[in-house]
């Protein structure tokens, strides 16, 4: 692509141009011309905080969303969202469908909602929802939402990307084994008990708090247990308070620019990881035309014969 | 690695509840690899342009069975305009006329309507045939 257009595709996007944020973020997904354009969009942004949020299926993570843009537009604050839902690992379609319980923004202006599809990335997010973030920042948006793919037990890659980790959980769907559990739970910096209309929340949030007490001494921060009930509008006035609580923590503590470090390291082995994938299909490429008659062996044997006839070394295993 | 994926904007306008119809077709472009948002009920044709301005959509999909596409079909093209957003095409399905299938595709308000009857098949080569090629740059 012609580099001076870019640019006023680019110029547009800092002029809060919404067609040149929806098509920039368009192109980074795809790969066209990703690293001009973050390389542009990353040296005007990174200031504002990433709010995740994240939870199993149908735990009310949109809703909560449409909530919380409400009380934030409420306050005059220009909300980016990102929301993820599954790619097909078949056909590599995907129905995006977050925008369903975001209605009531629709035709706000101030408000920017973008739906990916996770093409085939594991983790909750997508290869490219942290550069999506930072383009609508550099749009105009300044209170950013990411909102997951409904997750399991162990889709944590949210940590690397949002400054505060919403965890959003329903009453009745565990008990507190499942509290105690790794993953998930071990990353939240505010739990929700959701649809908190529903019997049993009281407990949870008992037994969220008693895996707190054995998690939390001498910890600077403890995550809030929060009820909220969408259908009630309950909480969600107390979930904003949090979050901002746990901002401040972030920028008070210095906690906020150890996670920064930190991701950026990520971030520089996420490109390596991406760079040397190349490398390896072009390698593999390759060892699909030296496989000629192996067939018979188990699969590490003949892991270990392609290699040899591949890279011509003795060593597969040090 | 221009490997750009086809974006569709499914929706439904105005006040007519029946989205079977619209959930049979964005499965079956899901199944066709492509990128389907779905808006849900009791859009308004204002809602529909936002929604596809903001997803980078190629294509709005809209579903009328109330007998209104005289009107939303005219209109939704008309805010693509305002917004300068022509480039993303616009087709329909639901019971309508022949007759004013002709008129609406005539006078541009749509690029193509399809009525009961067909195929997911037939729709999502026509969606293929008219994007695939102008996918390649599209600046």
């Amino acid at each position: 692509m012609n580099k001076e257009l870019l640019d006023q595709w680019l110029a547009r996007l800092f002029d809060r141009d919404r067609r040149a944020t929806a098509k920039l973020i368009s192109w980074v997904e795809d790969d066209v011309e990703r690293e001009y354009i973050m390389r542009a969009v990353l040296k005007q942004t990174g200031q504002q905080m990433v709010v995740g949020i994240t939870g199993p299926p149908g735990a009310g993570k949109s809703s909560l969303v449409e909530a919380l843009t409400k009380l934030y537009r409420g306050k005059d604050e220009r909300v980016g969202i990102v929301a993820v839902d599954p790619s097909s690992p078949y056909s590599g379609g995907a129905i995006l469908g977050d925008r369903i319980r975001m209605q009531a923004h629709g035709t706000d202006r101030d408000v920017f909602i973008r739906s990916m599809g996770t093409r085939g990335h594991l983790g909750g997010v997508t290869r490219s929802t942290s550069d999506v973030l930072r383009i609508l920042e550099g749009g105009g948006y300044g209170r950013l939402l990411l909102e997951t793919v409904g997750v399991g037990q162990s889709e944590l890659e949210i940590m690397q990307i949002a400054d505060t980790v919403v965890v959003v959980l329903n009453p009745g769907t565990g008990d507190g084994i499942q509290a105690i559990k790794a993953g998930i739970m071990e990353v939240a910096d505010v739990f929700v008990i959701n649809k908190s209309d529903l019997p049993g929340s009281e407990r949870m949030k008992n037994d969220i708090e008693m895996m707190l007490n054995l998690n939390c001494d001498g910890k600077a921060w403890r995550p809030p247990v929060v009820l909220t009930s969408v259908i009630d509008q309950n909480g969600l006035e107390t979930l904003r308070e949090k979050i901002e609580a746990h901002q401040l923590y972030m920028l008070e503590s210095g906690q906020r620019d150890e996670r920064r470090k930190e991701r950026l390291r990520q971030e520089v082995w996420r490109h390596w990881k991406d760079r040397l994938q190349v490398t390896f299909e072009n390698v593999w490429q390759v060892a699909q035309e030296k496989w000629g008659d192996l067939e018979n062996g188990d699969s590490y044997e003949l892991a270990g014969e392609l290699w040899r006839r591949v890279l011509r070394e003795d060593k597969w295993h040090e | 690695m221009n490997k750009t994926r086809i974006r569709v904007l499914v929706g439904k306008p105005g006040l007519d509840g029946h989205d079977r119809g619209a959930k049979v077709i964005a499965r079956a472009l899901r199944d066709a690899g492509m990128e389907v948002i779905y808006s849900g009920l009791h859009q308004t044709p204002e809602q529909l342009v936002e929604a596809a301005i903001q997803e980078d959509v190629d294509l709005i999909g809209v579903s009328v069975l109330s007998g209104a596409h005289m009107t939303i079909f005219p209109r939704i093209k008309e805010l693509l305009k305002e917004q300068n957003a022509e480039d993303i095409l616009l087709m329909g399905g639901g019971t309508i006329p022949e007759e004013d299938i002709v008129t609406l595709v005539e006078a541009g308000h749509a690029e193509a309507l399809f009525t009961p009857g067909a195929t997911t098949t037939e729709i999502v080569s026509w969606i293929r045939d008219r994007l695939e090629a102008s996918k390649e740059v599209s600046v």
